[in-house]
């Protein structure tokens, strides 16, 4: 079964990108990558610039509205998302709780959708 | 008024569990007698503080709780024509308006029926938490990484079952209690979540319920004093207990079992142990968790003459592995083998653990790295501290960690 993991950074946790490999946070990233690969289990994932490159969109009265900012505003901001191909919600959410981000952030797991995507790429 | 509260509160505290099994131990109505219980406490928050806190206060808790279940018995009887319960329940009453107060401790028969075979192991400890000793369902999820909902239906659906399954509330015949009492430990063992220090892999969720496991394993102990494995179980958690301030430094960072200070274990609980296991092992029947708890008694002994005797820890674990070969305590002996021989040694029992099942186990992924390193193997060192970064739960671990690979 795969899953999508959000991961909600903290700002700090954040920021600590521009510090390079050295920093313990990106070294305990790095580490959690080769283990999700040593494990078997990571099919994908791509980590997001900040969130003051993001921009939204509505349609409203027909008309594409465009927005400054994130969908939400919170402390926390989606720093990136990944998926993870485990046998249970349970192993998910184990896995889940050795990111790095999880220790100041917060990590979001939800399952993927095979009924939805099938009935959209259904030819 | 807020007396009253607070006697609410701490005869709840104090009785939960041994009211809670002696009110199902009648019915195998596990969630029946937690609601009554329940309701209960909550009639006594609203009439205690009118009516003064009563002489008995569990005496009086169990008369409101075993009211509401036989009120409840009664309307299903007519509705299910089901007697049996209701005719135990009757026959308990007269009993306890006699002696109110002396009602018989039914909480091992209780955990005998949470850690059953027919339960789903990932359930016992759980079901023991919840029922014993009164945790609510979204804390124990908490403390076993699975949402708050899930944890509440399966512990529904496991109570369910002990009710419809009719499981017996007793202590099992002889040829049985080995293996269902070994299941009982198992599960208080898992509460307390030990044997990882040593490997650099605290599991904080664990470590917030260690005193609920050596409460609950004394609970055992009251009951059967004769049981070795009891007094071994409750032996290794004291051992482990009197270092628990030892295991980080004040800035809250991970200090491993050989660069831990003596002088911060706890003595009052070091003795303690002593004594327990020196009762245990009276009795001439060795088992699993006596032998942890002898290896836990050599790293003790670091406190009277301040060094280790590896060589004994060794064949403690040899004796262990025999009996128990679980992959924490192949990976601790090859750390132990290390330290008594050399890590050429202890790579090579490392080394005989099958690849798959260490895959996602952090304690070998620690020691592997550790060995590696005193063997000047920097690469596959790096390689193998990365593994355990990668795998470890806990920030104080991973910096602990992350600071030794360099």
């Amino acid at each position: 079964m795969e899953y999508v993991v959000l991961i909600y950074e903290s700002p700090e946790d954040f920021a600590s990108r521009a510090s390079g490999q050295g920093h313990p946070y990106n070294a305990a990233w790095r580490a959690y990558y080769k283990a999700l690969v040593a494990a078997g289990v990571y099919v994908g994932g791509e980590p997001l610039q900040d969130v003051g490159t993001a921009t939204t969109v509505r349609v409203r009265d027909g008309r594409p509205r465009v927005q400054d900012g994130p969908f939400a505003e919170a402390k926390e901001q989606l720093g990136g998302f990944m998926l993870l191909d485990l046998p249970s919600l349970d192993a998910a959410l184990e896995w889940a709780a050795r990111c790095p981000a999880a220790a100041t952030g917060a990590i979001e797991v939800r399952p993927k959708d095979a009924a939805a995507k099938e009935m959209v790429i259904a030819p | 008024m807020e007396d009253a509260r607070g006697a609410v509160e701490a005869t709840a505290r104090s009785s939960y569990g041994r009211l809670l099994a002696y009110l199902c131990s009648a019915t195998r109505d596990v969630a029946g007698a937690e609601d009554a219980l329940g309701e209960a406490l909550v009639s006594a928050l609203s009439s205690w503080p009118i009516d003064g806190v009563p002489r008995q206060p569990e005496a009086w808790l169990l008369t409101a709780a075993r009211r509401r279940l036989i009120d409840r018995a009664r309307r299903r009887r007519v509705q299910e024509k089901h007697q049996e319960p209701l005719r135990r329940l009757l026959a308990g009453s007269a009993a306890t308006a006699a002696d109110a107060e002396a009602f018989p401790d039914r909480r091992v028969e209780l955990l005998f029926v949470c850690a059953h075979p027919a339960i789903d192991p990932s359930l016992h400890t759980p079901l023991m938490l919840q029922t014993v000793l009164g945790l609510d369902a979204a804390r124990i999820a908490q403390a076993f990484l699975v949402p708050p909902a899930t944890m509440g239906q399966r512990l529904v659906r496991a109570k369910r079952k002990i009710r419809a399954a009719g499981m017996r509330f007793e202590i099992p015949p002889p040829h049985e209690l080995p293996a269902r009492l070994e299941a009982v430990l198992e599960a208080i063992y898992a509460a307390y979540g030990i044997g990882r220090d040593e490997a650099a892999g605290i599991d904080p969720h664990a470590e917030n319920l260690a005193d609920e496991a050596l409460w609950l394993a004394r609970v055992v102990r009251e009951r059967m004093p004769g049981e070795p494995e009891v007094l071994g179980l409750l032996a290794l958690m004291l051992f482990c207990d009197a270092r628990r301030a030892a295991r980080r430094a004040p800035d809250g960072r991970y200090v491993p079992l050989s660069e831990q200070d003596p002088a911060a274990w706890s003595m009052d609980a070091i003795r303690e142990a002593e004594t327990v296991l020196g009762a245990a092992s009276r009795r001439g029947r060795p088992g699993r968790f006596q032998l942890e708890a002898a290896i836990q008694s050599v790293h003790a002994e670091r406190a009277q003459n301040g060094r280790t005797d590896w060589a004994a820890i060794v064949l403690f674990y040899d004796h262990l592995v025999r009996l128990a070969p679980t992959l924490g305590a192949r990976v601790a002996r090859a750390a132990a083998v290390t330290e008594a021989h050399g890590p050429a040694d202890g790579l090579a029992a490392l080394d005989g653990i099958e690849h798959a099942l260490a895959a996602a186990y952090q304690p070998y992924w620690a020691v592997r790295a550790h060995l590696l390193r005193r063997l000047g193997r920097s690469a596959e060192a790096t390689e193998a501290y990365d593994r355990a970064i990668g795998l470890a739960l806990d920030p104080a671990t991973r910096r602990f960690l992350l600071a030794r690979r360099g």
